[in-house]
């Protein structure tokens, strides 16, 4: 059995001071496993429980999808399941619930990716039943209409949903023109519009093993693994087709966009340029967003709008680091004749922060939360798996979870003050407001009343 | 009264199901999470589920109070006081706990239900005293003022406004759960009606957390990195000197015998895509014939559990009438529950034509029964579901404390993959006719606005 203890998960706190345990006690067990053939898996091993969780990506998810065809990367995920190889999709489905196996795929902005997770004793056939899906999807026209439909309908359920509106809208002023305004799931339009060949060409073009990440925790050796992992990705393509996403600088500064609808409450989703995940003050930021915004019931923007002002049930804020551009985002649901006055705090946060800095104090409780928090993350094999992968795949070196807490301790104050003057802007703020608020100076007003 | 009627009826079962099937009776395969049990003086019930994959533990107190423990016309009151349960006590400043929390790394929340609230912390293991004796303090030393509970009623309707009227589909829900139970609490939203919420008085408040807030009422679950004794060691120190209340009995008002099939309709502009679903009322594990629970529940994963469930099957492949379609059934409530039917049409396709398409499935069930084949992969997926649920530090805590608020017993969880595997033909078959009668259900479709209505 393996047990995960990270360095530095514990931090003594006392009523104001805040003192850092020396950096201690034996690290997460993480063995580098490259096949015969050259696929390369990181593993967890963990036989304290007869299951396996499996995690793998692609690099290239929606952002490659072809314009007219905005959400193929999410259809195809939706549909390596529905049947492959000699097995029609209902056959397909019948394996993996009579053996227990959860397979499934998902596509981000970025990536391509999927998961397994079996009992033991069912390994093989997981594996096997994951090599297919890969490998033959067969793209039967009734499974692609029966997922189209699913899709179309999870489209049109959506349609007036403030959150999606707000997110489409933020996304297409902030990114006019580059793949990353499209939404991920497509348009009714789109989504009708792929063919049996665009799916076909998506697997063929983006499922290849140069750039395959595998993450595995549980019971299993790094031997029988590596057999496992010839065997499932070895099959794949060598390489895949080569795609550019050109960088993104984030539009529409300082805008105020109102959608019109005829809803009680407003949502509210404000955001700037952010950091790169390589940036040198990525984890000074990371501190800083947990002061302004990150904190669940601690921070700047909670104390002000919700805690002070009951202005909200939710607010909050994050770092949003992607491969062709980085965001800093917030959000926040408030009634109508809220919204201009909880605009104008978020603002005025953005702007203090920018101004004053944070204190020593906050500086100190921020770390010691994100510290100790880390290891929380570490509830279920999954999230382990989804950890190894999210690792190989930022490039941050195999010690990085060893080495998280240290990085996060390293941050100074003039660190985070630093980092606010160089990006926190007030003025830079895009705003998009859904619902129908009052007193607000909108720079665009998108009527849609459903 | 209640609870002991549970514990006699899970003693049966579990008896029953060891001589039918011996197979299960195998060692480490009867038992789910095999916790460490306690009671403290003062009736507290203590549950530890060691799991030292990480160092992280996850400690929850559970009340067995919910919102239909709420007086009539103020509805919404065990949900307030959830939320003001984060304010100050007699010798903690209001936001001092959170402070705490955070400084610690730890991660908390809470959550109401019909049933229960519960309020968690996850953190690393040395914390866990410190997390005792602030959860301890809040059970008895609660500070309510004007000023702290007037903001927070605000931000309560910001989460109404948030989760329900900003969307049609919860709107109907609401509407559909007001016409299910026409007597029974559980008619109420647990977030309360608005006109209720805003009228809740500090008094009344007062009133629901010296009801309900004590030791003896209370269910303590510990999960993770942590040793059993220890914990209980602690539980004694911190919540040991609680004084235990006089409670009153959790009796609700029943419902009548249901005569007529019901149907909420709703428009409304926001709609795109249409929706229905329809729950008959049915047995939960403790009330009603709780003898069909289980069946019910193996019954639920063949005809909806999943995309080769039959209604799937039938609906979503065969007949490509539905984009997706399903069924549920939540047997762990404290008072009757519902089995329930979903789904979403392919566009064009009339609402009524899957209706009558779920129908005749139902109608075949109740002719020709399940098969052996069918039963045999349920069981099969339903026990390595308690397998799964054992990779988690926190679920296992959720799963203790969710179900000894609502009446079930520890020996209950624990039992839970011999009874179903216990289920036969014959109870699925009998179980289905118990349920799916017309009369006793309630539909509720979601439509589109008819051209020119402003919702």
């Amino acid at each position: 059995m393996t047990r995960i203890t990270l360095r530095s998960m514990v931090v003594p706190v006392f009523a104001c001071l805040v003192a850092f345990a020396p950096v201690s006690a034996k690290a997460i067990d993480i063995e580098r496993v490259i096949s015969d053939d050259g696929v390369e898996s990181w593993l967890v091993e963990d036989h304290s429980l007869p299951i396996i969780s499996v995690r793998f990506l692609f690099p290239g998810g929606a952002a490659t999808d072809p314009e007219d065809r905005a959400g193929l990367a999410n259809m195809v995920s939706g549909l390596l399941d529905e049947g492959a190889g000699a097995l029609d999709s209902q056959t397909f489905q019948r394996r993996l619930s009579d053996e227990s196996i959860s397979i499934s795929f998902s596509a981000s902005r970025d990536n391509f990716g999927g998961s397994l997770k079996a009992l033991t004793r069912n390994r093989d056939e997981a594996f096997d039943l994951l090599r297919l899906a890969l490998t033959e999807p067969r793209f039967d026209t009734d499974a692609v209409e029966r997922i189209r439909s699913q899709i179309l309908s999870g489209i049109a359920a959506r349609t007036n949903d403030p959150d999606t509106i707000a997110q489409r809208v933020f996304w297409e002023a902030t990114f006019p023109g580059h793949p990353y305004a499209r939404q991920l799931r497509g348009t009714a339009e789109s989504v009708a519009a792929i063919t049996e060949d665009d799916l076909r060409t998506f697997v063929t073009r983006r499922l290849a093993r140069n750039e395959l990440i595998v993450g595995v925790v549980g019971d299993i050796t790094a031997n029988e693994l590596k057999v496992l992992l010839d065997k499932t990705f070895g099959v794949l393509p060598e390489r895949s087709e080569a795609f550019t996403i050109p960088k993104a600088e984030p539009a529409a500064a300082g805008e105020v966009i109102v959608v019109q609808k005829n809803n009680p409450q407003s949502r509210v989703l404000f955001g700037q340029k952010g950091l790169y995940r390589d940036d040198p003050e990525y984890y000074a930021a990371l501190v800083l967003n947990h002061i302004l915004g990150g904190g669940t019931f601690t921070s700047r923007l909670y104390e002000e709008i919700r805690e002070k002002r009951g202005l909200a049930y939710s607010v909050f804020s994050y770092l949003l680091p992607m491969d062709s551009a980085a965001l800093w985002l917030g959000g926040a649901g408030t009634e109508n004749s809220a919204v201009s006055v909880s605009i104008e705090l978020v603002r005025n946060q953005w702007a203090n922060i920018r101004a004053f800095g944070v204190t020593q104090d906050e500086l100190d409780k921020a770390k010691a939360n994100l510290i100790g928090s880390f290891g929380l993350r570490f509830d279920n094999s999954s999230a382990i798996a989804g950890m190894l992968v999210a690792v190989q795949r930022r490039d941050l070196g195999i010690e990085y979870i060893n080495e998280r807490n240290a990085l996060i301790e390293q941050v100074t104050l003039e660190d985070v003050n630093g980092v606010a003057k160089r990006i926190l802007d007030p003025d830079a703020l895009t705003v998009v407001v859904v619902g129908d608020p009052e007193n607000i100076k909108a720079t665009r007003t998108i009527r849609d009343d459903g | 009264m209640k609870t002991g009627s549970a514990v006699w009826r899970g003693m049966r079962i579990w008896v029953v199901s060891l001589a039918v099937v011996p197979v299960l009776a195998l060692p480490g395969q009867a038992q789910v999470f095999n916790p460490a049990t306690y009671e403290l003086d003062n009736g507290m019930q203590v549950v530890v589920v060691e799991n030292h994959r990480a160092p992280v533990v996850t400690h929850m107190v559970w009340y067995r109070a919910g919102a239909a423990d709420e007086p009539a016309g103020k509805s919404g009151i065990a949900h307030y006081l959830e939320h003001l349960m984060f304010k100050g006590t007699k010798t903690r400043a209001p936001g001092e706990f959170s402070q705490i929390v955070a400084n610690l790394g730890g991660r908390e929340n809470a959550f109401t239900s019909q049933d229960y609230t519960g309020y968690f912390q996850t953190i690393s293991p040395e914390n866990l005293e410190t997390m005792m004796e602030l959860e301890a303090d809040r059970m008895t030393g609660l500070v309510l003022t004007d000023e702290i509970i007037e903001p927070e009623r605000k931000v309560i309707l910001e989460e109404r406004r948030s989760r329900t009227e900003n969307s049609p589909r919860a709107l109907l829900s609401e509407q559909v759960g007001a016409a299910t139970f026409l007597n029974h609490p559980y008619r109420l939203p647990v977030i309360g009606w608005s006109h209720e919420i805003e009228t809740i008085s500090r008094a009344d408040l007062e009133a629901f957390y010296s009801t309900w807030y004590a030791p003896n009422n209370a269910v303590l679950v510990v999960s993770g990195d942590v040793d059993a004794d220890a914990v209980y060691q602690l539980a004694r120190k911190y919540y040991g000197p609680l004084a235990a209340r006089e409670l009153p009995d959790r009796i609700r008002p029943a419902e009548p015998p249901q005569r007529a099939p019901r149907q909420v309709v709703m428009k409304d502009a926001r709609v795109e895509q249409p929706s229905w679903s329809r729950r008959y009322l049915a047995p939960s594990y403790t009330a009603g014939a709780t003898e069909h629970a289980y069946a019910l529940e193996v019954l639920s994963e063949i005809i909806g559990g999943g995309t080769t469930a039959r209604i799937y099957n039938s609906i979503v492949v065969e007949s490509s009438l539905a984009a997706s379609a399903g069924a549920w059934y939540s047997p762990g409530s404290l008072d009757m529950t519902t089995f329930g039917f979903w789904f979403s049409p392919r566009p064009g396709v009339e609402i009524a034509d899957v209706e009558t398409a779920i129908d005749r499935e139902i109608d075949k069930l109740l002719a020709d029964g399940v098969t052996k084949d069918e039963l045999d992969r349920a069981q099969r997926r339903l026990i390595d579901g308690a397998i799964f649920a054992r990779d988690s530090v926190s679920g296992p805590a959720r799963v203790f404390g969710a179900s000894l608020a609502s009446g079930q017993t520890v020996e209950d969880v624990e039992a839970w993959p011999t009874r179903i595997q216990a289920v036969t033909i014959e109870q699925i078959n009998a179980a289905a006719r118990i349920v799916f009668r017309e009369n006793t259900s309630t539909t509720g479709i979601l439509l589109p606005a008819d051209k020119g209505d402003k919702s």
